[in-house]
């Protein structure tokens, strides 16, 4: 199905602010003034796109000329898009002023694709805005028809018959191709398909003969939808706009049911689910959570979007309430069935991985973390923190410097930016007789060291100096990690000492 | 900061009913004992640390917070066996005593796989998940880090922690920074200094503790000289020369009966 906004540019200016008088739109080309858009107003009197402002302006003197903004032109067809949301998942924009909507399947929701078409005409006319629409089997039959015979709905096998008699402008070619044709006496889209298809693609390149194609529903091209569409989907639509908190929570566990059973079928279960709240004025709200493995239990999925709704900074607003209510699931992963066992340390894994999706979404995945073992000896480096929603089993194995029976190597606490400290040492190259940090002095008693660590080759970075790292023990028995910036003599003159954590 | 306001209203509202609930609250079902290696740490906690309850664990003064976190972090993991920890830490807490490392608990012998960490931005949110954390009975313990005198860890709170503790028999340790030590109902408080190495070795060995257990709601308290064994992970008794710190500048603690 197709939706073309022949006054989009207009409608949106017109909709701001009554013009007073016939309102066209303006944009610089070849530097000169052109007329872009014009409303049907102007139309009437004969101004039409393309046409130089001046001449418009000698032909009519009473036109109100605003200049074009390509950008709020976009955002309007954008937003419509939002708002059609709610009929379809798959709605691609075709720039300038051309919806897509893959509505297979949808329209019996509506009374049938009449029904469909009158719901939307109703909608756009409320919001005074000029629309165009037919629905066909392809894309660009759609398009094709939408531009010359409004409210068309070609039956399925129809569309040639149909799309044939339209003028070539429907196909929107490049305009030195349609004068060609024209020129060469072509009309219609049918006088266009009857010459030899190798006649079209020698004179004009293949493309040319494949929107021929397309228009006449002979192939067709892939149109990519605004949003990703998900793997599974099950929406509510409300007859009242509901505003209830209750209903809406009941609702979402409803849709993760029939979502379960959708799942169970395929023996799949969703990593990831998103809640639509489709607005009755318009609004839409989009809400996404996760987990660590694929579940399909409604009762878990309700309680993570109860989670996520009662962290949000501003509750949900339903406003004059929703009227339609869509969960999806945008990534659905098999579940394996050897993940069902009745093992003790299984169950307590699959309760640790509902606690962490319920953290998860209560403060954010970036929060919730695990620890995963990297590869290299530079300290700060050698462990991340990953999402534990998302973190497989470490690849590398945990490897320790300590030997059995050896005080710990690395401190338990490590200062994320090591913190700069005085110390004097009684030779440059030696541990430190007593440092200074945070204006307590520490006299060292014992001191273990130097561990030099440089950076590695292949990520050597002139600003990192080679460290030699010291473990100290004060007077007290407190433990630290310390550190020498640069080496003695060869990279510094004065190194600098730091500590960078503190043992247990 | 609206959600911290509309969860300050709630734990107001309910406050009084709470008060109500926790006074008529059913007992405690008794979860058991697990053993610290310690001699005489054992004997006085009558076998060994409850499981399922509350344990406050405080740096004897400032400057000891690694010490107590490794003690915390060593309790636990007696506690929790071959189970999961889950830290709970504030972001102002890894800034002041520094975050976490995985490589220094692997140098105290914990698994790093084990540990979940949870970073939260402040004291409000990490009460609420702990709470959520003491009803997943799949895990070994939790460890709350509170820097900071807070107005929130009263005693309703403590007592809420302990009764959540108690039901699912998680086991929840309050690691406290820069606070003095509040009236609560934890099981034990202990108060954690690091002891010195014995001097002139080689290596230094396994990291000391003094602790104190300054109360103990079922039995003595006592302090003693603590050794983590990194490669057993349980605690011992200093098995080469102990040097108890010179504590001059250490305030003697506070012995509270329980």
């Amino acid at each position: 199905m197709a939706l073309w906004f022949p006054y989009l540019a207009t409608d949106r200016l017109t909709k701001r602010k009554q013009p007073k008088s016939a309102l066209v739109v303006a944009a610089k080309e070849a530097n000169a003034l052109r007329l872009s858009a014009v409303s049907p107003q102007a139309e009437t009197l004969g101004l039409t796109r393309g046409m130089a402002l001046a001449d418009a302006r000698a032909m009519v003197p009473e036109i109100t000329v605003a200049m074009a903004d390509e950008q709020a032109d976009v955002r309007l067809l954008e937003k419509i898009a939002t708002w059609c949301d709610r009929f379809t998942p798959f709605v691609a924009i075709d720039l300038p002023d051309v919806l897509l909507l893959d509505v297979t399947g949808v329209a019996h929701l509506f009374g049938g694709e009449r029904g469909l078409l009158d719901a939307l005409r109703n909608a756009f006319k409320k919001q005074k805005l000029a629309v165009r629409m037919a629905l066909a089997g392809t894309a660009m039959a759609a398009r094709a028809l939408a531009r010359e015979c409004d409210g068309a709905i070609a039956a399925p096998g129809e569309e040639s018959a149909m799309v044939a008699t339209l003028p070539i402008d429907a196909l929107l070619l490049d305009p030195n191709v349609t004068h060609a044709f024209r020129r060469a006496g072509l009309k219609t889209i049918g006088q266009v398909a009857s010459r030899m298809r190798a006649e079209l693609v020698g004179r004009f390149g293949y493309e040319v003969a494949a929107t021929v194609d397309r228009a006449l529903g002979r192939g067709e091209k892939p149109i990519s939808p605004r949003l990703p569409l998900p793997d599974y989907m099950a929406e509510h639509r409300f007859a009242e706009p509901v505003t209830n908190q209750d209903v809406v929570s009941a609702t979402l566990q409803k849709l993760a049911e029939s979502l379960a059973h959708i799942l169970e079928e395929r023996g799949e279960g969703a990593r990831a689910l998103d809640a639509a709240f489709f607005r009755a004025d318009g609004a839409v709200f989009r809400l996404g959570i996760e987990t660590g493995r694929p579940t399909r239990d409604p009762k878990i999925v309700e309680r993570l979007f109860r989670e996520k709704l009662s962290s949000l900074a501003d509750p949900l607003d339903p406003g004059f309430g929703f009227d339609l209510i869509r969960l999806s699931v945008p990534h659905a992963e098999r579940i394996h069935p050897e993940a069902i066992s009745f093992d003790a340390s299984q169950q307590d894994d699959d309760e640790i991985g509902f606690l962490i999706d319920r953290l998860a979404a209560r403060f954010g995945a970036a929060r919730v973390l695990s620890f995963l073992a990297n590869d290299t000896h530079i300290p700060e480096a050698a462990a991340v923190a990953a999402p534990a929603q998302h973190a497989r089993e470490s690849k590398t194995a945990w490897e320790t410097v300590r030997n059995a029976g050896e005080a710990p190597r690395r401190p338990l606490r490590m200062f994320e930016r090591p913190e700069p400290i005085e110390a004097v040492a009684e030779i440059p190259d030696g541990p430190p007789l007593r440092f200074r940090w945070r204006r307590a002095l520490h006299e060292v008693t014992l001191a273990e060291g130097p561990e030099r660590i440089a950076m590695e080759w292949w990520r050597h970075q002139p600003t990192m100096p080679t460290r030699d790292y010291f473990r100290v023990e004060d007077k007290s028995g407190r433990r630290f990690w310390l550190y020498r910036a640069g080496l003695y003599g060869r990279e510094t003159a004065e190194p600098k000492w730091f500590v960078h954590g503190v043992f247990a | 900061m609206a959600v911290v306001m509309s969860v300050l209203l709630q734990f107001k509202a309910d406050t009084p009913t709470l008060i109500e609930s926790l006074r008529t609250a059913e007992p405690e079902p008794t979860h058991p004992r697990v053993r610290l290696g310690h001699p005489g740490a054992d004997a006085c906690l009558k076998g060994g640390l409850r499981t399922g309850a509350l344990h406050e664990v405080f740096p004897a003064e400032t400057g000891c917070e690694g010490s107590a976190s490794g003690f915390a972090v060593g309790l636990a993991a007696c506690v929790a066996q071959k189970r999961k920890l889950l830290w709970i830490r504030q972001d102002f807490s890894a800034f002041e005593f520094g975050e976490l490392s995985a490589t220094g608990l692997l140098d105290l012998g914990i698994d790093p796989a084990r540990v979940l960490l949870l970073r939260l931005p402040d004291v409000t949110s990490a009460l609420r998940a702990t709470g959520d954390a003491l009803t997943c009975a799949g895990l070994g313990a939790v460890i709350l880090e509170i820097p900071g005198a807070q107005k929130k860890l009263d005693l309703v709170t403590s007592r809420r922690l302990t009764l959540a503790a108690a039901r699912k028999g998680v086991t929840v340790f309050l690691l406290r920074f820069a606070a003095e030590a509040d009236s609560s109902s934890a099981e034990t408080r202990w108060q954690v200094a690091p002891a010195r190495s014995a001097e002139k070795q080689d290596d230094w060995g396994f990291p000391r503790f003094a602790a104190a257990l300054t109360r103990n709601r079922h039995g003595a308290t006592g302090d003693w000289i603590m050794e983590w064994n990194s490669d057993e992970q349980s605690f011992g008794a200093p098995h080469r020369g102990a040097v108890v710190s010179v504590s001059g500048d250490r305030p003697a603690h506070k012995t509270e009966a329980a």
